[in-house]
Formats: C-alpha cells, sequence, structure tokens
C-alpha cells in the first residue's frame, strides 16, 4: 500500500515522523476529497470514489524521494526538506482546506445534499480521515476542548449573534427563556437522576457511580446545541418562529449548563451538597448569566464608540467588530461567565450602532467574513467530532448507553410538552402540537457536550471515557437520526416554512404604524406593557445612545428611512446584477410608473404655473442636496479602499446607476410638483433598466476637466431610438424646472445628439449640477448653451465620491 | 358609503349611543356596585371583554374624563405619554371615527360615551378562546379594516396618494432634521410597490386611485396582524391614575 510504503521511506529519513505523516495522509485523504464530489455525480456510489482512488499518492510520493536524497548529499543542498518549521500552520490549513473543500464537494452534490445534512456527512469524513490516520499507525488528533472553546465556537456564535432576528427573539424572549432554563433543568435532573437509578440496579455492575457525577453527566448532555440546531435547521428552512425558539434556547441555555458544570464538578469530589450550595448555585446562575450579558454589552457598547471614528481609516473598520467581540468572550471565560451570552449581547449591542457609522463596504466585509469563519469553524468542528470519535479511548456499556439515549429523548419530549402547557396560558400565539413536536425533535446535541465531556479529569471521573462514548452516542444519533428525518417531517406534517418574501417597504411602514398605535393604546388605557416599555427605550436610545455611539447626522436617521436607504441599495444591486438587461428587478413583469400612481386632478391641470416660492423651494431642496454630495466629498482620503477607479469599476457602475435612479426619482418628483402633464410612455423601471444596460457610459476618465468636450460611446449596445427616448423623457421632465417650462428641455437644444452620448449627458447634466453648485444660477438652469456645454461635459465627482453613499440619497 | 364593518357585535337601534349611555354611566355612579356590574355585564357580552377588563377600562375612562360622562378629545391630553407618539392625531382620532363603532355610520363625532370607547378598545383585544381558521380570518379582517379606517381619512374606500403621504410623514414627523423629499419619496415608492403586486401591468394613461381595502389586505398579507395588534388590558397601572390628578 502508497500508505505503508510512505511510512518506511519517512521513518528511514528521520524520526520525527509523527506530524509529517500525519500531514501526508491528510494531504491523501483530501486528494481523494476533491475527487469525491466528481465521482458521486457520475455515480451514486461515493464509496468506490473513496476507496478506489489512491493513484494521486505518487506525486508526493516522488516528491519526498528527491527532498530525502537532497539531505543525504552532502554537498551544498540545492533543495533543502525542512517540515519542521512549517508544520504547525502547514497541518493547520491543511486541515482547514479539507474541511472548506468538503463542503464544496458537499455542495457539488445535490443529490447527496437533498438527503444528508451537511453536518452528518462531514461526520462520516471526520470518521474516515480518523480512520485512515489510524490505519497509517497514528494517533489521530481529538477535538481538545480549548481549540474548540477558543478557536472553533466563537465565530459560530459570533455570526448568530451579530445576525440575531432582534424582532422575533425579544417578542418570544419569555418563550425561549423558559425552555432555555427550567427545560434545561429539568432535562438535566431528569436524565441524571434517572441514570443513577439505572445505575443502581442489580446486574448492571455499575453501583459505584454517585448521584453527582450521574447529575454531571446529565447537565452535560442535556444541553441543546447551537452548532447543530444551526447546522440542520438553516438547511430546512422551518418558519421564523419555530427556528428563533429553538435556536434560541441553545443559546441561553449555555449559562445554564456553565453554571451546573462547574457546580457538579466540584462537588462531585466533596460529595455532599447542602441547602445553601443550592442557594449559592441559584446565585451563580444569576451572576453567570447577567455578568455574561454585562461584559458583552459594555465591549459592544465600546465597539460602537470605536466604530465613530473610524471614518478615516475604514480598512481596519470590520476588524474592531471582530476584535471586540472576541474579548468579549475571553473576557467573559476569564471568570468562567458564560462566554456564549457574552457574545450574543455584544452582537446584538454593537449592530445597529456598527452599521450606521461604518461603510458599506465593511459592512459587507463583516458580514462575509463572519459567514466563513462560523461555517468553516462548523465543518472543522463536525469532522473534528468523526475523528475524535476514531481517536477517542471508548469504554461501551450497552445498558449505560441506550439508557442515556432513551432518557434524553423522553425528557425533552416531556419537558416541551409541560412547559408548552404552562406557556401556552401565557402566549397570544399558542404553539401547537405540532411546534411542540419540531421543537421537541429539533433538540440536537452537539460538539459543545462533547468537549465538556473531553474536559473531565479521568482522576476524579474514572467514567470519562464511558461518559464521552454514551456523549458521542447521544450526538450521532440526534444529528444523524433525528437531523436525517427532520425534513421529510416537516414536509409530513406541513410545518409552515419560512416566507421568502423580502420584506417590502409598506410592510415597514405598517408595522411602525402598529408599533406606533398600539404604544398609543397602552399610553391610553394605562396599561404599561412591552409595547410602552420598547417605546421609552427607543426614545431613550435616540435621544441618548446614538448621538454618542454614532456620528454625523445618521444617527438622527429614523429606522424607516434606513430601511428605504437599504431598499434602494439592493435594488440597485439587483439591477446590475441583473445584467442591466430588459429584466426588470420585480419580480413582477410590471409598469407601472410614478405618473400612474399621480392624483388625476393634478394631471389633468397641465398648465405648468410655478409660483415663485415653488421654485424657490426645489432650488433649495436641489441645493441642500447637493451641498451633502459635495461635504462628502471631502471627507474623502487616501485610507479610503478605492485608490484605482478601474479597478473598482464594477462597484463605480453600480452606484452611479444609483444615482440615476435617483435622479429619476428627483425629476418625478419635480414633475409632480409642478403638475407637469404625463411623459412619453415610459416607466421608471423600464428606464432605469435601459440606462442600466450601458456600463461603459458612465465610468468615463475624470481628466477632461473644463474641456468643453463630450466623449462619444459608440460602443453602447444601446439601440438608438431608445436612448433617444430616454433622453426625451428626462428632457420634458427636467424642462420645467431649468428651462422654465419649455417642453424641449435641456438635451433637446443640441443638434442631432449621437444615441449614447445623449444617455450621458443626461446624467452629465447632474451631475454638472451637483459641481456647479457654487456658481450663478442661471447655470443651475441651464440657459446658457455655452455654460450648459460646459456643464455636460465636466465629468463631475466621478470615482472617489462613491465610499459611503449607498445609504444616502 | 357605508363601510361594512366586521365587528362582532351587533348594532344597536340607537341613532344617539349617548342617549342610552349617559343614564346608565350617572346610574352607575351612583347607584353603587351591584347596578353598575350588571351594567358591565351587558358590555361584557356585547363588547368580548371580560367584567375585569371592563372595570379597569371604566376606571381609566373615569380618569380620564375627570368623572364625566362623555370623553372629548381635549381628555387626550392629560395622556402625558401621547404627546410623544408621533400618530397621537390619528389615534385620538379613531376613537372619534363613527366607523369605529361597530354601528354602520361614517363621520365623526365629538365626545364618545363610555360603549364607543369600549368598542374602540375591543378591536385591540386578544380573542377570548381557541380561534378556528375562519374565526382568525374574521379577526383579521376586523383589525385590517380598523388599520384601513385609520388611513382613509375621508372614508372614499382607498388610501390615496395624499393619504399616504400624509401618513409617512406623521410616522416621520419626530425626526427634525428630515427633508420633506424624504418622506415624499417613501410614500411614493410604497404606493408605486402597491400598485405594482396589486395591479401589475398598467398603461401610462390610467391612473391609479388609492389602496383599496382588498389590496391593504393583499400587501400586508405577511404581517400577522391577528396576533400583533393585541394589547392585554389587564393589570391597569393604578398608580398613573392617582397621580393623574
Amino acid at each position: 500500500m502508497a500508505c505503508r510504503h510512505l511510512t518506511h521511506l519517512a521513518c528511514g529519513w528521520n524520526g520525527e515522523v509523527g506530524r509529517r505523516l500525519v500531514t501526508v495522509t491528510l494531504l491523501a485523504v483530501f486528494l481523494v476529497g476533491t475527487v469525491l464530489p466528481l465521482g458521486a455525480a457520475s455515480s451514486p456510489e461515493i464509496t468506490v470514489g473513496l476507496n478506489g482512488d489512491r493513484t494521486p499518492h505518487q506525486p508526493n510520493n516522488d516528491h519526498d524521494d528527491h527532498a530525502s536524497h537532497n539531505t543525504t548529499k552532502k554537498a551544498f543542498p540545492v533543495l533543502s526538506f525542512d517540515f519542521e518549521r512549517i508544520g504547525m500552520p502547514f497541518e493547520i490549513s491543511l486541515w482547514v482546506l479539507l474541511a472548506s473543500l468538503m463542503k464544496l464537494g458537499f455542495h457539488l452534490t445535490p443529490r447527496l445534499s437533498g438527503i444528508v445534512p451537511e453536518s452528518c456527512l462531514l461526520i462520516v469524513v471526520g470518521l474516515l480521515v480518523g480512520g485512515l490516520i489510524k490505519v497509517v499507525g497514528q494517533k489521530p488528533p481529538v477535538l481538545e476542548s480549548n481549540l474548540f472553546f477558543l478557536c472553533l465556537l466563537p465565530p459560530i456564535i459570533l455570526d448568530a449573534g451579530y445576525f440575531l432576528p432582534i424582532r422575533p427573539f425579544t417578542e418570544n424572549m419569555g418563550t425561549i427563556l423558559i425552555f432555555a432554563v427550567v427545560g434545561t433543568l429539568w432535562n438535566a435532573f431528569f436524565v441524571g437522576g434517572a441514570l443513577y437509578g439505572i445505575c443502581q440496579l442489580e446486574g448492571v455492575h455499575l453501583k459505584n457511580y454517585d448521584l453527582l457525577s450521574c447529575l454531571l453527566f446529565g447537565s452535560i448532555i442535556s444541553a441543546v446545541d447551537p452548532v447543530a440546531v444551526l447546522a440542520v435547521f438553516e438547511e430546512i428552512h422551518i418558519n421564523e418562529l419555530l427556528h428563533i425558539l429553538v435556536f434560541g434556547e441553545s443559546l441561553l441555555n449555555d449559562a445554564v449548563t456553565v453554571v451546573l458544570y462547574h457546580l457538579f464538578e466540584e462537588f462531585a469530589g466533596v460529595g455532599t451538597v447542602t441547602m445553601v450550595d443550592v442557594l449559592l448555585g441559584i446565585v451563580c446562575f444569576l451572576v453567570v448569566s447577567l455578568g455574561g450579558i454585562l461584559v458583552g454589552a459594555i465591549y459592544g457598547i465600546l465597539a460602537a464608540f470605536t466604530s465613530r471614528f473610524t471614518s478615516h481609516t475604514r480598512v481596519i473598520e470590520p476588524l474592531f467588530v471582530f476584535l471586540y467581540s472576541y474579548m468579549a468572550y475571553l473576557s467573559a471565560e476569564v471568570f468562567h461567565l458564560s462566554g456564549i451570552m457574552a457574545l450574543i449581547a455584544c452582537g446584538v449591542v454593537m449592530r445597529p450602532y456598527v452599521e450606521a457609522n461604518i461603510s458599506h463596504k465593511s459592512h459587507t466585509t463583516i458580514k462575509y467574513f463572519l459567514k466563513m469563519w462560523s461555517s468553516v469553524s462548523e465543518t472543522l468542528i463536525f469532522i473534528f467530532l468523526g475523528v475524535s470519535t476514531v481517536a477517542g479511548d471508548h469504554n461501551w456499556n450497552w445498558t449505560f448507553v441506550t439508557s442515556t439515549v432513551l432518557l434524553s429523548l423522553v425528557a425533552r419530549v416531556l419537558g416541551v410538552v409541560g412547559l408548552t402547557f404552562v406557556i401556552n396560558k401565557f402566549r397570544i400565539v399558542k404553539l401547537t402540537t405540532k411546534d411542540q413536536f419540531i421543537i421537541a425533535y429539533g433538540g440536537l446535541r452537539g460538539a459543545i457536550a462533547f468537549s465538556l465531556g473531553y474536559l473531565l479529569d479521568k482522576v476524579h471521573f474514572p467514567m470519562r471515557d464511558m461518559f464521552l462514548t454514551a456523549i458521542i452516542t447521544v450526538i450521532f444519533f440526534t444529528v444523524f437520526v433525528q437531523g436525517m428525518t427532520i425534513r421529510p417531517l416537516v414536509d409530513l406534517l406541513a410545518v409552515k416554512k419560512k416566507q421568502e418574501t423580502k420584506r417590502s417597504i409598506n410592510e415597514e411602514i405598517h408595522t411602525q404604524f402598529l408599533d406606533h398605535l398600539l404604544t398609543g393604546i397602552e399610553d391610553i388605557c394605562g396599561h404599561y406593557g412591552h409595547h410602552h416599555w420598547k417605546d421609552k427605550m427607543n426614545r431613550f436610545n435616540k435621544k441618548y445612545v446614538k448621538k454618542c455611539l454614532i456620528a454625523g447626522e445618521r444617527s438622527k436617521e429614523p429606522q424607516l428611512i434606513a430601511f428605504y436607504h437599504k431598499m434602494e441599495m439592493k435594488h440597485a444591486i439587483e439591477l446590475v446584477e441583473s445584467g442591466g438587461n430588459v429584466k426588470l428587478p420585480s419580480a413582477l413583469p410590471s409598469t407601472v410608473s410614478m405618473q400612474n400612481i399621480q392624483p388625476k386632478k393634478l394631471q389633468e391641470r397641465a398648465l405648468p404655473q410655478i409660483p415663485k416660492g415653488r421654485e424657490e423651494e426645489i432650488r433649495k431642496i436641489l441645493r441642500t442636496n447637493l451641498q451633502k454630495t459635495r461635504q462628502r466629498l471631502q471627507s474623502y482620503n487616501r485610507h479610503t479602499l478605492v485608490v484605482d477607479p478601474y479597478e473598482d469599476g464594477w462597484n463605480e457602475v453600480l452606484l452611479k446607476r444609483k444615482k440615476v435612479i435617483e435622479l429619476e426619482k428627483k425629476i418625478n418628483q419635480m414633475s409632480n410638483y409642478l403638475t407637469v402633464p404625463a411623459g412619453p410612455p415610459e416607466s421608471p423601471t423600464l428606464a432605469r433598466a435601459r440606462l442600466s444596460s450601458d456600463p461603459q457610459a458612465w465610468s468615463m476618465k475624470p481628466d477632461s476637466d473644463g474641456v468643453p468636450a463630450i466623449k462619444v460611446d459608440l460602443a453602447s449596445p444601446q439601440s438608438p431610438p431608445d436612448s433617444v427616448n430616454i433622453t426625451d423623457e428626462f428632457g420634458k421632465r427636467s424642462g420645467p424646472p431649468a428651462g422654465g417650462g419649455e417642453e424641449g428641455g435641456l438635451v433637446m437644444k443640441r443638434p442631432h445628439p449621437p444615441p449614447s452620448l445623449s444617455v450621458t449627458a443626461a446624467t452629465k447634466e447632474e451631475k454638472g449640477g451637483r459641481r456647479q453648485q457654487q456658481q450663478p444660477e442661471e447655470d443651475e438652469e441651464g440657459r446658457d448653451p455655452q455654460r450648459l456645454m460646459r456643464c455636460l461635459s465636466d465629468p463631475g465627482p466621478s470615482a472617489e465620491e462613491e465610499e459611503d453613499e449607498p445609504f444616502l440619497p | 358609503m357605508v363601510i361594512r364593518t366586521d365587528s362582532p357585535v351587533a348594532a344597536a337601534a340607537s341613532p344617539t349611543p349617548r342617549d342610552i349611555l349617559c343614564p346608565i354611566l350617572s346610574l352607575a355612579n351612583n347607584m353603587g356596585a351591584s347596578q353598575s356590574e350588571h351594567e358591565f355585564k351587558d358590555l361584557a357580552e356585547r363588547t368580548g371583554f371580560s367584567l375585569d377588563q371592563i372595570k379597569n377600562l371604566h376606571q381609566r375612562f373615569k380618569w380620564l374624563t375627570n368623572h364625566q360622562e362623555t370623553l372629548r378629545q381635549e381628555d387626550f391630553e392629560k395622556v402625558s405619554h401621547l404627546s410623544l407618539n408621533p400618530i397621537k392625531g390619528q389615534i385620538v382620532k379613531a376613537f372619534f371615527d363613527k366607523r369605529n363603532f361597530g354601528k354602520h355610520e361614517v363621520g365623526l363625532v365629538e365626545e364618545i360615551g363610555f360603549e364607543e370607547f369600549l368598542m374602540v378598545m375591543s378591536h385591540f383585544k386578544l380573542p377570548n378562546k381557541k380561534l378556528t381558521d375562519e374565526d382568525t380570518e374574521d379577526v383579521r379582517t376586523e383589525k385590517l379594516r380598523f388599520l384601513f379606517n385609520m388611513h382613509d381619512t375621508d372614508n372614499d374606500g382607498t388610501i390615496t396618494l395624499e393619504e399616504y403621504r400624509h401618513l409617512v410623514e406623521k410616522l416621520l414627523s419626530t425626526c427634525e432634521t428630515l427633508e420633506q423629499d424624504t418622506s415624499l419619496a417613501i410614500a411614493d415608492a410604497a404606493m408605486l410597490e402597491v400598485a405594482r403586486i396589486t395591479v401589475g401591468h398598467m398603461e401610462p394613461h390610467e391612473v391609479y386611485e388609492g389602496i383599496t381595502f382588498e389590496q391593504f389586505q393583499q400587501i400586508l398579507k405577511g404581517v400577522q396582524i391577528e396576533t400583533k395588534m393585541n394589547v392585554r388590558f389587564l393589570q391597569m397601572d393604578t398608580t398613573t391614575m392617582r397621580c393623574g390628578k
């Protein structure tokens, strides 16, 4: 076998083979792993691909041979080999690469991922890798508790906390807390107590196990694991309520688990528990949970405060988010507080403020980094679980293991049913039997339990191996059996799934209206319910906290406007992603435009009589907008990300398109103000789509400053009639404010403009307008053709201004 | 146009509700507990509130009106928190809108009695029993109708662009630094969205009149109004009632 051969070779050449060998094996598995998806795609038998493919070893082998020859010769080593030096990082990268490739392979095989959850497959991969390492004769690595708790877990929890859906979470806070605290306690004591009872039975031969170690085991095994829950629930797309209930429980039960674990571990040595100890335990629980939240909140506020000042160093912005949260986690762990709760609190507290402060790019960076880290961590955790299963010493006791699996199932079901019975008395939306079933069935156990079990001291707990075996069995049972069957069951029971539709602006408006309405009604009847307190908190937040933590104007931006801007942004992105073709951004092929929704009375009154005051008002609005752009322009400096406008061309195009959309909107509004007769039959969406299908026109070089020349872009894919049409529309709509109601408008004055040029000109007119804010007013009105020319040829603020645009009009 | 109200309460035959209610209230005030209890039971049957809730609300009503029989717009000034509410005007108006009394009438009144007060409040009460799907749909329609009426100020059956703009403007009115055109833009975008979702295709010369109630229901499909638009009317805060005087 290739592996054996390798071993010999390595042994003869170097004494310290362990590391290297593991690495080589990993590399081998890896190559196999890369073949796996292809094999699976061609044939349903994956195992064939796994077992039959050993040839990729050969190149490695040759390479090693050469390397060893080189070192044995005394001559100057042309090529030397020093694995020691890079061993550690190399191995780590190899593991991560393995994990990533596995994930990749998994998603390349849709048939497989339709049946088996990713977590199961990863565990299987882990088992195979572990087996392979063992076959080679090495000891496979075990999922070290430190590695798990300090490196792998935090990214997942931070991802969950930062992107926690606050509204459903707070609305169901009571239910989640009851499940997390009372449910976990019940599970721990029920499983622990019953196991103790079973151990005392005749013929089991486990009599030397005391109650406390059984309870300790119960507390380890009873906590629902966030990693496992996330992995499975994200795939089954269950409705928001159930998702947040199970997931929220898995997050918040951490405090209970931590306290119970430390409590029982402490007392297991002593043997007796007094009433005082129980009381201390309760106090400890409060300290651990509230302390964790406090630590998290403090770091969250610090992070928000820091992000207030990062406007000049955008590049390191995302780092603050990660570092502060990790610090929060570590600081909480120092005092044995609940690190998970600290992370959640940190993420939740910092997010609204940080998001208001940082740039859109940083936001994207944070999002992607968090997602990337958490998915890699998750993959690694499951693979390591598999590897550790092979690696660990096992003590299989049929009675203990089977009764553990059964008891944890029974305890979960009883706990959920009993608690829902109580909870339903207080809930407005009752939890149905189906819901209860999914909550009970979704109680997956995972790597946290394993790591806690692994942490146990073998001196104090001689039964550690047996515990670990039982824990692994329970994990495997829940992840494999429950994880694999939950999707068919969800389908079978017709449990409500997640709504795929995005939140619309109307929903946002009416939700906010409803919030205010309920607050008002509560105030009127003097009932200080949760709407009242929520409103008070919002007010406090707006009045004091936001001012301290958010820089500049955005601190005063109401939620609705923020939502609107985000929506606009998304719209623009979609527009670009769709290639700007005739394909419309919205799902519906709609041709409704602004003119359709204008009130009829105004349209009939066709005479554009602009009152003097009105005109002044419009000008003022325009000017304030223009000035804002200007100010933002000045805040630009070399620390920002865009250095080469061409490197960032994509974004540029996107933002420019956005501007066109906005321009159009303003024009629309203006025509509304000015009661202009309806323009030509062109919907804004269509116009937008057409305009945006012309990327070259927008990315013009900013070098022709002041030269009255217009760059003609003949490479435009536009068909002439279309463009002219748009020009007409723009001209007509923008005409009245500029040319005093003249039908032709600005652009039409130009004799025979080339098709794509006119499109460019229309936007340039806007851009130019922004540039020319300090010039006399005739310029804005564009009466002077000479100036108009300059205005048009002026490229205006081009590539540099775009950093923070998306959120602002 | 007569608005159909889906309130479960049967309409009373009296043209002016105050006429029946005033004696009831004065009786209740004068004659001691047993008498008022009887009246309350009657009200409880008609509005679906529990007796405790009615008692609480009545206490609050008396506090609001300074022990008068009728409630006027100015009385709401006493609720200090309300002045911070951006949609205060609409909320107060809803209490004087005949459409919300469940009597198939339209228009505004100057003052209301306790029964009307209860009727308006009943739009926010929790369902008493477990609801079937049909009941849920009814509750939902009724609540949505209440909301729709709040927006449709001129009672022409549609929320026009003007009305929508007014609504958004009010929602954003707590923000001082806002330019006016932002709220306009939001309202326009929202209206456009409604038109797109509900109508789909429109010729340029066609005019979208406004959101009808059916369209209103359609756009709020995703919001669980029936579970969200609820206030628990128990546990009234008595300290503020005492402090208020």
